[in-house]
């Protein structure tokens, strides 16, 4: 038996340009991105912009958070200005960054592809579901420049704090959260009718792409959790503005019920940023290992699980919130199962990758080190789950360490590596290399600095939300505060990179990385309905490293597999 | 085996086969892919549906943990919101006779329903007038009050918008309406959104009224 080639087959004949939307007098070119465009490519990199953007500012507020940090006394801003910073540095991180980059941004773009559609199901609920980020963003940000500042509450606005700091910032932070919400909500409803209803006919669940089984997941938590976190806002803001007393002790109410709402939604929301990310790697590892995803049935199974377990584990994030112990002890159980899905998907991955012909790129090596930085962080996340641990360190900097792990070096990561993996799909260009390599080491060692003191810090008793702390845990802050500074000096290579890339990359063509999914199955970038012709069925999309003749080409034309990029 | 050559170029094409304009094409072969608008409002029910959860789960708690002041009470008069519930109930009924009269073409009976289940809707919403300008507490007076007040309004703004949404389904049934019986969108729309504004109704008649 032979083993197939790129010289094997031709490169087919592609394609118009993206020749902007369907209704003619839509603008052309780069204006498109700034208009109320119905196509799901366009608005995908609208989100892929704003939520970048978005992500600067949010470092901005990190930078100055870890600037007041590297002493112990608050002499770089007052303590109501890091308040209103820490709250809105959390509250841009996950709203106007994560979420919608992971979702909106890399979902909406490749979902349709990966169905074998020529657009989500709802094309105009898609633009106006991105519509109202910019506007919310900035509604959030306008707070901070009011009379009484931006909210002070952290982004869990906990009352009686946020009942008792500035209103008006507070009401804000309410609404702007409240739309965000709205947006992913919008969002979750068209992913789980496109992949469910729009599927190219002859594709059938168990041969989608792992990706989609995540977004699938993840809008499902998306349209269960989210609707809670806006009518718990919603009261939140009655006693604000009317003055009831839903979470109001003095006036009769009750401060721990708010929690349990609040976290309702926001433990889910964990999953709604890292689920994604999962389906993201499992898309990405396979390609640059050339091995098939390992264990495709038990990673949809392990995402359902999740799924399940996501929505019964909300109040590990309570335990020291005078919860009864019948209820801890629920909750731990819960807490430590949803370890398993995730150990499973962990150690699929690695089998993935184990004797594969590994290229040592840009997007692999982020790849990689999402594996190694997951792990810590899933095992601090083990280990904060056992009551009797999480007593000691709840609301240190312990938590503050586990979750940047996982927010930052498992999603994050993740995005950068998705970026280098898709960018040549978005622009028909590559990254270069070399400026990636330079990103992915200031990255990955800045990242590591930063955040592996904060667990000591943690341990040792350091609080977090404060701005000062005792003089004994100067050093470790000095030294995450100087991670903080390489991770913002690493972002400019990766800026550079993606700019000066788009006019001066190497050319893509269709398919440098000899990808078998869907979207590399057509030109980069793509045409406006997606495929010149009838979109193609790929019923293995893992089919890498099969011989040829054991390879079912009985559906993917063999033009279609390999494009030669270079004449 | 799939053809690379193109089909066509032709944008109107495009925009029908992906049906952006949205007229109601109920058949797959039409718009190019299954219709999924009622798949898609049904999940965002879904959604709304558990915005209501929190609340429900708020109020329960609040009636197992925290005790009311002295001189309040959780009984309410029972008659006026009975008979809400019957009209609300009744009004299901005579959308769904709506329903049934556009697909069977007799669109004056439709038109004549759905008049009636907005009647319906407003007789509600009159209703709840009533009864709160005739209950003895206010929005802030105790946790009860306020959880009471949320809970009716939210539901009274999903009626509101629910008969405006009758209304609007009225006008396009006309003759030269965009809803007919090939194009039933709009009317089954609208229709799954009042069974579900129902529903609400139901459970929080039983929570707030009966419990």
């Amino acid at each position: 038996m032979t083993l197939a080639s790129p010289s094997d087959f031709q490169a087919p004949q592609q394609s118009s340009p993206d020749q902007g939307g369907p209704r003619g007098l839509q603008p052309e070119g780069w204006l498109r991105y700034l208009s109320f465009s119905l196509d799901h490519k366009v608005i995908g990199l609208q989100y892929m912009v704003c939520g970048f953007l978005f992500y600067f500012l949010g470092g901005a507020l990190a930078g100055v958070i870890r600037t007041e940090l590297a002493s112990p006394i608050s002499d770089f801003v007052s303590r109501e200005t890091y308040n209103e910073v820490l709250t809105l540095h959390g509250t841009v991180m996950i709203f106007l960054w994560i979420v919608p980059v992971v979702n909106g941004a890399f979902g909406n773009y490749l979902i349709p592809f990966y169905v074998g559609a020529r657009d989500m199901a709802f094309p105009r609920l898609n633009a106006v579901a991105f519509w109202l980020i910019p506007p919310a963003g900035i509604l959030l940000i306008s707070s901070y420049f009011i009379k009484g500042g931006a909210a002070q509450s952290g982004w869990t606005a906990y009352p009686p704090l946020s009942l008792t700091t500035p209103a008006l910032g507070q009401v804000i932070w309410i609404i702007s959260v409240l739309l965000l919400g709205g947006s992913s909500i919008f969002g979750g409803i068209n992913f789980i009718a496109t992949i469910l209803k729009l599927r190219r006919p002859g594709l059938k669940m168990m041969q989608l792409p792992m990706y989609c089984w995540a977004m699938l997941g993840t809008s499902i938590l998306v349209v269960l959790s989210t609707p809670v976190l806006a009518g718990t806002l919603i009261l939140l803001s009655f006693d604000i503005i009317a003055h009831t007393g839903f979470f109001n002790p003095a006036l009769g109410g009750n401060v721990v019920v708010y929690q349990h709402l609040f976290w309702f939604y926001s433990h889910p929301a964990v999953y709604i940023m890292v689920l994604p990310a999962f389906g993201l790697v499992s898309e990405i590892l396979p390609v640059h290992a050339r091995k098939p995803l390992f264990g495709y049935t038990t990673m949809v199974y392990s995402i359902i699980a999740i799924v399940v377990l996501g929505l019964v584990v909300w109040a590990h994030h309570m335990f020291t919130s005078g919860t009864p112990p019948w209820m801890r002890l629920f909750f731990t159980i819960a807490t430590s199962f949803i370890a398993v899905p995730t150990g499973i998907k962990f150690f699929n991955w690695l089998a993935t990758l184990w004797q594969g012909k590994i290229a040592l790129n840009s997007a692999i090596l982020f790849a990689c080190a999402f594996i190694v930085n997951f792990v810590f962080g899933g095992i601090t996340g083990v280990a904060l789950a056992q009551v009797p641990f999480d007593i000691h360190v709840h609301d240190t900097y312990f938590v503050v360490g586990h979750f940047h792990y996982i927010v930052y070096g498992g999603t994050v990561f993740i995005i950068f590596s998705a970026v280098y993996h898709w960018y040549p799909k978005f622009t028909g260009r590559m990254l270069d290399e070399h400026l990636g390599r330079l990103h992915f080491l200031l990255t990955f060692i800045g990242f590591n600095l930063c955040f592996a003191p904060q667990h000591w810090l943690g341990l040792n008793g350091m609080p977090r939300r404060v701005a000062e702390y005792d003089p004994s845990f100067t050093t470790l802050n000095q030294v995450s505060s100087v991670g903080a500074l390489m991770m913002a000096v690493s972002t400019l290579p990766f800026l550079i990179n993606v700019v000066v890339s788009a006019f001066r990359g190497e050319v893509a063509g269709d398919n440098p990385w000899k990808a078998l999914t869907p979207e590399w199955l057509t030109s980069s970038p793509p045409p406006v309905e997606n495929w010149i012709g009838e979109a193609p069925l790929v019923t293995h999309p893992y089919g890498y490293g099969v011989p040829a003749d054991r390879l079912d080409l009985q559906m993917v034309t063999a033009e279609q597999i390999w494009s030669d990029p270079k004449p | 085996m799939t053809s690379l050559t193109s089909e066509t170029g032709d944008l109107a094409q495009i925009s029908g086969e992906v049906d952006i304009a949205g007229q109601g094409h109920g058949e797959p072969e039409h718009g190019g892919h299954a219709d999924a608008r009622l798949f898609g409002l049904a999940t965002f029910l879904v959604a709304d549906g558990m915005t209501f959860a929190g609340f429900f789960a708020a109020y329960l708690t609040f009636r197992a943990v925290n005790p009311l002041p002295e001189n309040s009470s959780y009984e309410l008069e029972l008659l006026l919101p009975s008979i809400n519930t019957l009209l609300l109930v009744l009004s299901s009924f005579t959308f769904h006779r709506a329903g049934r009269g556009l697909l069977r073409g007799e669109g004056l009976a439709c038109r004549r329903w759905l008049v009636i289940t907005a009647a319906l809707g407003l007789a509600f919403l009159a209703g709840q007038m009533v009864e709160y300008f005739n209950l003895p507490f206010g929005l802030t007076d105790n946790l009860f009050a306020s959880t009471f007040y949320a809970l009716t309004g939210f539901h009274g703004l999903h009626v509101t918008l629910g008969v405006i949404c009758i209304l609007i389904v009225w006008w396009q049934t006309r003759s030269a309406g965009r809803i007919k019986a090939s194009a039933p969108f709009g009317l089954e729309a609208a229709e799954l959104y009042w069974h579900f504004v129902d529903g609400i109704w139901l459970v929080l008649y039983g929570i707030l009224y009966l419990l």
